[in-house]
């Protein structure tokens, strides 16, 4: 997995946000994942233009007490890399 | 109807009565009984043809508000044949400016490419193509039809071309299920995204077609094997294809958890507007609520039908006092009314049950082929099943 590059939802997968779970979700053919708090905060940037540099940088940003993110951020985008829910452009 | 006595004569349980229920996460739409099919697997009630008139476009979307609005996610449009329906395009726009993952469930026969452009534009997410077999003559043999297959093959390469996700869908059962490896081969050549390779549930016409249908403990053994060495090419190839292999309960010692337990993710409504627990839960002895009566918010929480079979108090002997009770529900509650004539019954798959003889019978017949026709699903033959 190319940590340089910029990822994008794999098609099969639909991210959104799910008001009668209160989180936001992948919905795939017939299955449905519900994501953690901030799974789904690093998820919602993830739009096939902002890299994952990028996408750290905002997080940061928003939550400036969580202090440096990158690690956190690699971490999951691998796990959700490896589930195939996105692609490494 | 009379609404002046108290909560009971509405159909509905008195406020503060109704059981625990979860969302209804899972709506399925079967919007039309037409199919251009005769599978005699089908999951349609054997009198499809004496029911009610259809649901108009705006019943429907009423219907898809409400569900949206108890928190349904994923919509499923099946039948019949969904493509008989001309305001399919319509239902699917509806659906995704509701925020619904749209699944189209569909035996591929009146598609073409331009309707797969239109419902993409509307918004369909995903497409699932039902075959009958691997190969053209068992498949049009099962479906009754001459041109099936070479339609489905073309609409199935047509769904890949246009970007949607695709599942393909394969009942199994004694006439295709030694082919599993040319079913797998022709699964990888079109693309598919998962594969569900289901064998027959007996309800409706699968029990009329039981002993033509049912596959021996042998072949069933076979076809897993098989399944699990192509998951394993698959995986060694790095092929994203999915194999889903679903085992007839008739072969297990305790039942499935069917639905995940009565009234609680599941939610269909048929072409008439009935609404009900699971598909095939119109054969039951019960009075299920229409969506033309009520919304769909007194029907999942406060009818009696959704009720019925929540919790456990209702069951008997032997579920009532097992400690298997949280796990399977007593199994699935249309098995246990076909085969024991009391919907309260443990499912017979269950070796507890006092009527698990009828199974064991069943999986004896299964070692031996029978050669009686199809009864297929068809008006005619559905007309036969009509009350009154
Ligand atoms: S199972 Fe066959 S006959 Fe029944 S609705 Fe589907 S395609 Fe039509
Ligand atoms: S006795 Fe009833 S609850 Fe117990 S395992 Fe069998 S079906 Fe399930």
């Amino acid at each position: 997995m190319n940590l340089n590059g910029t990822p994008t939802f794999n098609p099969l997968f639909r991210f959104q946000w799910e008001k009668a779970q209160d989180c936001y979700v992948l919905l795939y053919p017939e299955g449905m994942i519900k994501l953690n708090p901030s799974a789904g905060e690093i998820l919602a940037l993830v739009d096939g233009n902002r890299s994952l540099a990028e996408i750290t940088a905002e997080l940061e940003q928003k939550f400036p007490d969580a202090g440096s993110l990158g690690a956190d951020v690699r971490e999951f985008i691998g796990v959700a890399h490896e589930q195939n829910w996105i692609r490494m452009q | 109807m009379n609404r002046t006595g108290s909560g009971c004569s509405d159909g509905l349980l008195p406020a503060g009565q109704e059981k625990a229920a979860g969302q209804p996460l899972w709506l399925l739409a079967e919007l039309t009984y037409k199919c251009p099919l005769q599978c005699p697997y089908c999951s349609n009630p054997l009198d499809f043809a004496g029911q009610g008139e259809e649901l108009g476009t705006e019943d429907w979307i009423r219907v898809l508000q409400q569900g949206r609005e108890l928190g349904a996610a994923q919509l499923g449009f099946s039948g019949g044949e969904p493509l008989t329906r001309p305001d399919l395009v319509e239902l699917i726009r509806e659906a995704r400016a509701l925020g619904y993952y749209s699944n189209l469930i569909t035996s591929g026969l009146g598609l073409n490419e331009r309707k797969l452009e239109a419902f993409r534009e509307a918004g369909l997410d995903h497409i699932q193509v039902s075959f009958q077999a691997s190969d053209e003559e068992v498949n049009n043999m099962l479906a009754g039809s001459q041109k099936a297959f070479a339609q489905k093959l073309r609409m199935a390469r047509e769904v890949k071309a246009q970007g949607y996700p695709m599942v393909l869908n394969f009942v199994t059962h004694r006439h295709n299920i030694d082919r599993i490896d040319r079913i797998i081969e022709l699964c990888i050549e079109l693309g598919a995204d998962y594969v569900e390779l289901a064998t027959c549930q007996y309800y409706g016409w699968a029990l009329e077609n039981r002993a033509q249908l049912m596959p021996s403990r042998a072949q069933l053994e076979r076809a897993e094997r098989i399944t699990n060495e192509y998951r394993a090419k698959l995986a060694a190839e790095g092929n994203p294809m999915r194999l889903i292999f679903v085992t007839p309960d008739y072969y297990e010692e305790r039942p499935k958890a069917c639905m995940n337990g009565w009234g609680q993710i599941f939610l269909t409504i048929t072409p008439d507007g009935t609404a009900l627990p699971c598909h095939s839960a119109r054969q039951l002895p019960i009075e299920f609520p229409n969506v033309k009566q009520r919304s769909l918010g007194d029907i999942w929480y406060r009818s009696f039908g959704f009720n019925h079979f929540r919790g456990d108090d209702w069951m008997k002997e032997p579920c009532r006092s097992c400690d298997e009770k949280e796990k399977d529900f007593g199994g699935c509650r249309c098995q246990a009314y076909l085969l024991t004539g009391d919907a309260a019954n443990a499912d017979p798959v269950c070796s507890k049950s006092a009527h698990h003889d009828q199974i064991l019978a069943a999986r004896e017949e299964a070692e031996q082929p029978s050669a009686a026709p199809f009864t297929y699903r068809n008006e005619r033959n559905s007309r036969v099943f009509c009350r009154g």
